[in-house]
C-alpha cells in the first residue's frame, strides 16, 4: 500500500518535470505537441477510489497549467480525463471483471485492451485541451489535426515509457 | 430534503465532476480577462526556481550561440556609438538632449522558460519587483521585440510574448512611417500580421517593420520584421501584410526589459482626457 503511494508519488513528480522541462520544449512544427503527464491518471491502480481519480487529476492539471502559465487549460482536461476512466474501464472490461493484483499497463493487460483503453482516453484529453487552447471553431480543422497528430504522439511515448519502466510480467 | 440528499450521494461522483470542472473553467476565464492576483503561474517560487535550476544545466548547450548573438550585438551598439558622435557634431542643437531627463532605462534579464507552440506563449524572466519590474514594461532583444512583461513576483517576472494571440504591437513601416499594428494569429511561430495598410503605398516584400512613436511601451524604432507577403485586393483602399519576425522567439536567451519613465503619466493623462470626454 505504501509502497504503491510513493510508486505514484514518484511518478506524478517525474511525469510533470519531463513534461514541463523537455516535452513542452521540442516544439515539431507546431502540430506536435505530445502531453505525456496523462499516464500519471491512466497507470493508477484500478482499485483507486473514484474520488481519489478526480481530485487527482485536478491536482496534475493545476500543476502542469502553474509551469506553462495556463491556468485552468490543463486542469479542465485532466478532470474530464479523470471523469472518463471510470466509463472507459467499464466499457472494455476484461469478460472477468479486472484483477486487483494487475495494473493497467500492456504487459499486463494486453496490447490491444491497453490501446485502446489509453487512445479513446488520450484523445479525449487532447480534443478538450486543444479546443480550450484556441477558444473558436474558426480554425476547426487545424486544430483537429493537431489533436489526432499529438494524440498520435503521445500514445507512441506512452508505449515507449511503459516498455522501458515496466517490467515484462512472468506467467 | 432527505430525497435531494440521496440523489446528490448516489451521484456524488458526476457532482465532483461538475464541481472541479466549474473550478477549472473559472480559473480559465478569469485567466483570460486578467491575469492577475494569483499565485498559480511560472513566476512563482516553485516553479520559477525549477525552471531556473533547468535553465542552468541547458545554457551550456546554447553558450556557442549566445556568444555569437552578445558578440554581434555589441559590434551593433558600437556602429550606433559612433553614428551618435557623429550627430552630435553635426547638429549641436541635439546637445540639449543630455538636459532632457532619461526616458528608457534597460534592466537586462535572462531568459528561464520560454513557449512558443503554443497560441498563447509566455516567457519567464529572472528579474522581478526587486530589480524594479513592473507589470506593462515592454521587453526587447537585440533582434527586436520580444513581449509584454504580465506578472511579477520578487526575483521573477512573466511575459506575455509577441506569440500571443492578445499582443498587438504598434508598428510602422520605416520607409513610410505609416502607422498599424502588428498581431499573431496563432499559426506560424515566424510570421505577424499587420493589417490596414493604405494600398497606395508601393510595399515590397523585405521592407522594414519597426515600432512607432505611438506606444507607450516599446522605444520607437525597435525592429519588429520584414514584410514578407503582400495581400492585394483589387479595389481596395487597405492591404494586410504578412511580416517576418526578426526575432528568433525559439532560441531567446538574454533580453532588455525596457522601463519607459514616463509611461504611468502619459497613460493616466490620456485616460483622464478619455474619461473627460464622455458628453456632458
Amino acid at each position: 500500500m505504501i509502497g504503491t503511494i510513493a510508486q505514484n508519488v514518484i511518478r506524478f513528480i517525474v511525469l510533470v518535470l519531463f513534461q514541463v522541462l523537455i516535452l513542452d520544449h521540442i516544439g515539431l512544427g507546431g502540430y506536435l505537441n505530445p502531453f505525456l503527464y496523462v499516464l500519471f491518471i491512466l497507470m493508477l491502480p484500478f482499485e483507486t477510489p473514484e474520488w481519489l481519480v478526480l481530485l487527482l487529476g485536478f491536482v496534475l492539471g493545476l500543476t502542469v497549467d502553474m509551469f506553462t502559465d495556463t491556468l485552468g487549460m490543463h486542469t479542465a482536461s485532466s478532470v474530464l480525463l479523470a471523469y472518463l476512466r471510470k466509463y472507459i474501464l467499464r466499457l472494455i472490461a476484461p469478460r472477468d471483471g479486472y484483477e486487483t493484483s494487475f495494473k493497467p499497463t500492456f504487459r499486463q493487460m494486453g496490447f490491444n485492451w491497453f490501446l485502446a483503453y489509453a487512445a479513446i482516453l488520450v484523445f479525449a484529453h487532447h480534443f478538450a485541451l486543444f479546443y480550450i487552447e484556441i477558444f473558436r471553431l474558426s480554425d476547426f480543422f487545424f486544430t483537429f489535426v493537431k489533436v489526432v497528430f499529438s494524440s498520435v504522439f503521445t500514445l507512441v511515448l506512452i508505449f515507449i515509457t511503459q516498455f522501458l519502466f515496466q517490467a515484462p510480467r512472468e506467467r | 430534503m432527505r430525497n435531494l440528499f440521496l440523489f446528490l450521494v448516489k451521484n456524488y461522483y458526476f457532482f465532483l465532476f461538475l464541481f472541479l470542472e466549474s473550478i477549472a473553467i473559472l480559473l480559465l476565464v478569469r485567466n483570460n480577462s486578467f491575469q492577475r492576483a494569483s499565485f498559480i503561474n511560472s513566476s512563482n517560487a516553485i516553479s520559477g526556481r525549477v525552471y531556473e535550476t533547468w535553465s542552468g544545466f541547458t545554457d551550456y548547450l546554447h553558450l556557442r550561440q549566445s556568444n555569437e548573438l552578445l558578440a554581434k550585438e555589441n559590434a551593433d551598439l558600437r556602429n550606433k556609438l559612433k553614428t551618435s558622435l557623429v550627430d552630435y557634431t553635426i547638429r549641436p542643437v541635439q546637445v540639449n538632449d543630455t538636459v532632457f531627463k532619461q526616458k528608457y532605462f534597460f534592466i537586462s534579464a535572462k531568459v528561464v522558460n520560454n513557449s512558443v507552440d503554443r497560441q498563447t506563449n509566455y516567457l519567464t524572466l529572472n528579474r522581478g519587483a526587486n530589480q524594479g519590474v513592473k507589470r506593462l514594461m515592454g521587453v526587447i532583444c537585440g533582434d527586436g521585440v520580444v513581449g509584454i512583461v504580465q506578472e511579477v513576483s520578487d526575483n521573477f517576472c512573466t511575459v506575455r510574448s509577441v506569440l500571443h494571440r492578445r499582443v498587438n504591437v504598434p508598428a510602422m513601416l520605416k520607409k513610410y512611417g505609416e502607422n498599424s499594428m502588428v498581431s499573431w494569429d496563432g499559426r506560424d511561430q515566424t510570421i505577424g500580421r499587420m493589417e490596414r495598410v493604405p494600398s497606395q503605398l508601393k510595399i515590397v516584400k523585405g521592407d522594414t517593420v519597426i515600432t512607432s512613436p505611438y506606444s507607450t511601451i516599446f522605444p520607437e524604432g525597435i525592429m519588429i520584421g520584414t514584410v514578407e507577403e503582400i495581400t492585394a485586393e483589387q479595389g481596395k483602399t487597405f492591404n494586410d501584410l504578412t511580416v517576418r519576425y526578426s526575432t528568433p522567439f525559439s532560441k531567446l536567451s538574454y533580453v532588455y526589459i525596457v522601463n519607459n519613465i514616463f509611461q504611468e503619466e502619459q497613460t493616466k493623462l490620456e485616460e483622464e482626457t478619455l474619461s473627460k470626454d464622455k458628453p456632458q
